[in-house]
């Protein structure tokens, strides 16, 4: 049983499919936003993989920008959920359609 | 098979029980040293001197009843006291009680970030205990000790990337080595690092003067309040077992592990006679001491002022330290 | 052995848990069966011989940025069920069929690389990955072949903090 990174590849795809999932199905933004992690997350499980099975170090050196980009992420949409939360009272998406038109 | 598993697991059913053992005598020190300094005698009943009120405590914690409230989220709650006792025992794995392969699990080689990270996971038990007990003071307390908690992990991480740069190396057991080789304790050479990582750790370790998640007089206990018996207790466990993690580190990065005084003196080479492990103990049992002098001794900050430390003074201090260990680094 | 016992244990792991988020009614428990999905992320990593991330992983994603969507939970105290309205346009049907079009062109580019891409070597025989310093490599790299876009991320981090500042602040 030998695992290869085709192995990796079908569990970082499961997992972004998850969040992909959860981003277009679900209504409050808080879940949205960690669903959007999940597919961060694939994403570096995917870059890891390849990096150790060809040996080159670049897949985790992005992992890196990832995951600072992932924390600005965080911070800038949760201040613009709270920001948004403190007028309308409400983390429902759907409700979120001031700017819309 | 027995190297690779038979011996770790030995090694880590001995540690575990050696530090939960440990942390029931640390709480019958802290009574003991408080009583003195407040001219009392402290537990005088079970045993002689008292020294079997450590035995005693968890028994009685043992036996209580379990209580818990009918309103609270009975998976968080259930999870949050577990929370934050794992980290605080995994974190036992790195440290290096020895130089010698029989006193530590493993040595890593990123054993100080594994630290570091791994503490940081104990704030969700803060959090949670005081959410999924769906009480008023509960919430404050997990509040004000996350924001705590995250203010002061901050300053700690910053202070010890100055240690990495002079040690050079993540491994902890490298960290003693370099300061074998350099012949003075990192202490020494970085003193400023040492008292902001003393402070920073009073501070994670929710201990006084920065006790404010459990400031009895205003919260009514804290984000445990609705907690007894044995969850209780884990959460005690945690706090000692922190302590304890928190003067292993400071032996380790600031005073040179298991090496005796001025490593490198061929003249003080007869204190090789004493074992390494028994000065790495000598060593840690200071600065326990020392936490709970600080206990007896300082007033509770107020939380502005307590904020204010750690953002406006030790960040900064911080950073101007990995500043200027940089420079002297590159200068030297 | 080992590596197939460990993998197929943390990706049902992940999966399940990434399934917990964002299916759990309660936006609490959805945060920690996230930490716990990013811990398990992280000892992937650590199989994967990447020890560094796999710190990095704990202390900035579970330690960091998961404990700002606990607190932006317990801070949006809610007076009603956050999914009570829902817009009479939306089209969940379609975001559906669409994950499952996104599943699906995932499954073809796999099922189509499977075999094209060759690991440089037999990965049972690779022994570990850079010798004993993981960190000092990454490093190295972040610091000369990475040297912009690793001052462009921390220009990014810096615009954030700056950003997230100005927007939870309350006008005076």
């Amino acid at each position: 049983m030998e695992i290869t990174p085709a192995h990796y590849t079908v569990l970082s795809a499961a997992l972004f499919s998850i969040g992909v999932i959860g981003v277009l199905v679900r209504r409050n933004v808080i879940i949205i936003f960690m669903a959007i992690e999940l597919m961060l997350n694939a994403v570096n499980i995917n870059l890891v993989a390849h990096a150790r099975y060809l040996e080159n170090l670049a897949g985790q050196v992005f992992v890196v920008f990832v995951i600072a980009v992932a924390a600005a992420e965080a911070a800038v949409g949760l201040g613009i959920l709270l920001a948004f939360f403190r007028n309308k009272e409400t983390v429902n998406i759907d409700e979120m359609n001031i700017m819309r038109w | 098979m027995l190297d690779t598993i038979v011996i770790p697991v030995l090694k880590i059913a001995v540690l575990l029980n050696a530090v939960l053992v440990a942390v029931t005598f640390m709480v019958l020190l802290e009574r003991k040293v408080i009583a003195w300094a407040q001219s009392r005698l402290g537990p005088m009943r079970v045993g002689p001197y008292g020294v079997l009120q450590a035995i005693a405590d968890p028994i009685k914690l043992l036996v209580k009843e379990d209580i818990r409230p009918v309103r609270a989220d009975p998976m968080l709650f259930t999870l949050a006291p577990i929370l934050s006792l794992v980290p605080a025992l995994v974190v036992f794995a790195v440290v290096p009680f020895g130089g010698d392969e029989l006193f530590y699990v493993t040595d890593i080689n990123v054993g100080l970030l594994f630290i570091i990270s791994v503490t940081s996971i104990g704030v969700y038990g803060i959090i949670l205990a005081g959410w999924a007990s769906n009480s008023k003071y509960p919430l404050l307390a997990s509040l004000r000790a996350s924001a705590q908690l995250i203010s002061y992990e901050i300053a700690v991480t910053m202070t010890l990337v100055s240690v990495i740069l002079t040690a050079g190396t993540l491994s902890m057991v490298g960290i003693v080595e370099a300061q074998q080789q350099s012949g003075l304790w990192f202490g020494f050479v970085q003193p400023v690092a040492f008292v902001l990582v003393f402070i920073g750790g009073l501070a994670e370790t929710n201990r006084a003067p920065f006790d404010l998640p459990e400031a009895e007089q205003e919260l009514t206990g804290g984000f445990h309040t609705e907690y007894s018996g044995m969850r209780f207790a884990l959460f005690f466990l945690a706090e000692y077992a922190n302590i304890i993690v928190i003067s292993a580190v400071v032996t380790i990065l600031f005073w040179g592990g298991w090496l005796r005084p001025f490593p490198n003196v061929e003249a003080l080479a007869f204190l090789d006679l004493i074992p390494g492990w028994i000065w790495f103990f000598a060593k840690m049992f200071v600065f326990l001491y020392i936490f709970i002098w600080i206990r007896a001794t300082l007033p509770r900050y107020r939380y502005d002022q307590l904020m204010r430390l750690g953002w406006k003074v030790l960040i900064p201090v911080a950073i101007g330290n990995i500043v200027l260990t940089g420079v002297v680094k590159v200068l030297l | 052995m080992a590596e197939a016992i460990a993998f197929y244990t943390l990706a049902v792991l992940i999966l399940g848990l990434g399934v917990a988020v964002i299916t759990t009614p309660k936006t609490v428990h959805s945060v920690v069966f996230l930490v716990l999905n990013f811990l398990c992320v992280a000892v992937l990593y650590v199989v994967l011989r990447a020890e560094f991330l796999a710190v990095i992983q704990v202390l900035v994603y579970a330690g960091g940025i998961v404990v700002l969507y606990l607190f932006v939970v317990m801070l949006v105290n809610l007076k009603r069920a956050p999914e009570a309205h829902e817009d009479p346009r939306r089209l969940a049907r379609l975001g559906l069929a669409l994950s499952g079009a996104v599943l699906l062109e995932l499954a073809g580019i796999v099922v189509y690389s499977y075999g094209r891409v060759t690991p440089a070597s037999a990965p049972a025989a690779a022994g570990p990955l850079t010798g004993a310093g993981n960190t000092e490599e990454l490093g190295w790299l972040l610091y000369t072949d990475y040297l912009i876009p690793f001052e462009v991320a921390s220009v990014l981090l810096l615009v954030a903090m700056v950003g997230a500042i100005v927007l939870a602040r309350r006008e005076s």
